[in-house]
């Protein structure tokens, strides 16, 4: 099992992530820079947490023009898996590769807090026999707001890709208290908020973020 | 000679505007009751070089609101040229 950490500039959680793959869980890595090509082989694509390109213009805008993100595309047409954690959520909705957009928090403030949220809907390579699940993750966004229309939210939930949903409410605004969603040919496309690569050792104080790689290394 | 395009993106009609509300709240504590609502957006201009005919600018500039300057999810866009 290979996975690809894709650096965009002003990532910052490309080396939390690459941590916990290399030296908790043991799995193989690599940093791929935005600017190169997806090596041949990976068996999934993390795009990370952090602030690519400022937050410039709307979050993630600009990062979806990165030359990475072509083969990023096609990766995920393909039905690989990819995970996008936070800014990496953004990136995968500014890009089509989700529907919606994370907006500003309702409250105008970066929330940075440690959340609860619940596993729904069908199955993606992330969430395998955590159907059901509480999780505890910490939460670190100023846009966290997910939005869509109507009918693409009725849509989402009719077709189980409401993936994670904030238990007990949404801290920032998000419709639906969606936390994350899934899509893609075979919901390959997984994108939330919360970050489980802040939620996977003890010395940490909650491991409850490591079962989503457990589950990304065993598929 | 450049040519000034001027864009105007807007939050859609529905979409809540947290910073707006804020603004019309403080606008309404310094004493300007008469606001009744208060929607931000962004202007931006973008200098075109000369050359291109009216209606390829115009298309050019449309297309390049759909794919990066706007987010048509949730913001509508005006094009001033």
């Amino acid at each position: 099992m290979h996975v690809g950490i894709v650096t965009f500039p002003g990532s910052n959680c490309d080396h939390d992530v690459y941590h916990v793959l290399r030296h908790v869980l043991g799995a193989g890595v690599s940093y791929v820079w935005h600017k190169d090509r997806l090596p041949a082989g990976l068996d999934a694509v993390i795009l990370p947490g952090g602030f690519s390109y400022g937050d410039y213009l709307r979050c993630g805008a600009l990062a979806r023009f990165s030359p990475v993100m072509e083969d990023v595309v096609g990766f995920a047409a393909a039905g690989g898996p990819v995970l996008g954690i936070c800014n990496g959520f953004q990136i995968l909705c500014e890009a089509g590769l989700l529907p919606g957009v994370l907006m500003r928090n309702a409250s105008l403030k970066f929330i940075c807090q440690d959340v609860l949220v619940e596993v729904q809907g069908a199955e993606t390579p992330v969430t395998a026999g955590l159907a059901g699940q509480r999780l505890a993750m910490p939460i670190a966004h100023a846009e966290g707001s997910y939005f869509a229309d109507g009918e693409t939210l009725d849509r989402l939930e009719g077709e189980g890709q409401v993936t994670f949903r904030y238990a007990g409410g949404a801290p920032n605004g998000s419709a639906r208290d969606i936390a994350g969603i899934s899509g893609g040919p075979r919901r390959n496309v997984v994108g939330l908020m919360p970050h489980p690569e802040r939620s996977s050792e003890p010395v940490l104080g909650c491991t409850d973020g490591r079962k989503l790689f457990e589950s990304l290394l065993g598929g | 000679m450049a040519r000034t395009a001027r864009v105007y993106v807007t939050l859609k009609r529905g979409v809540l505007d947290p910073q707006g509300s804020a603004v019309a709240r403080g606008l309404r504590t310094m004493g300007y009751g008469e606001v009744e609502d208060v929607r931000l957006g962004k202007f931006i201009e973008v200098r075109l070089r000369e050359g291109a005919s009216p209606d390829d600018e115009r298309r050019r500039i449309e297309e390049m609101c759909r794919k990066l300057l706007a987010n048509t999810v949730i913001e509508d866009y005006r094009v001033e040229l």
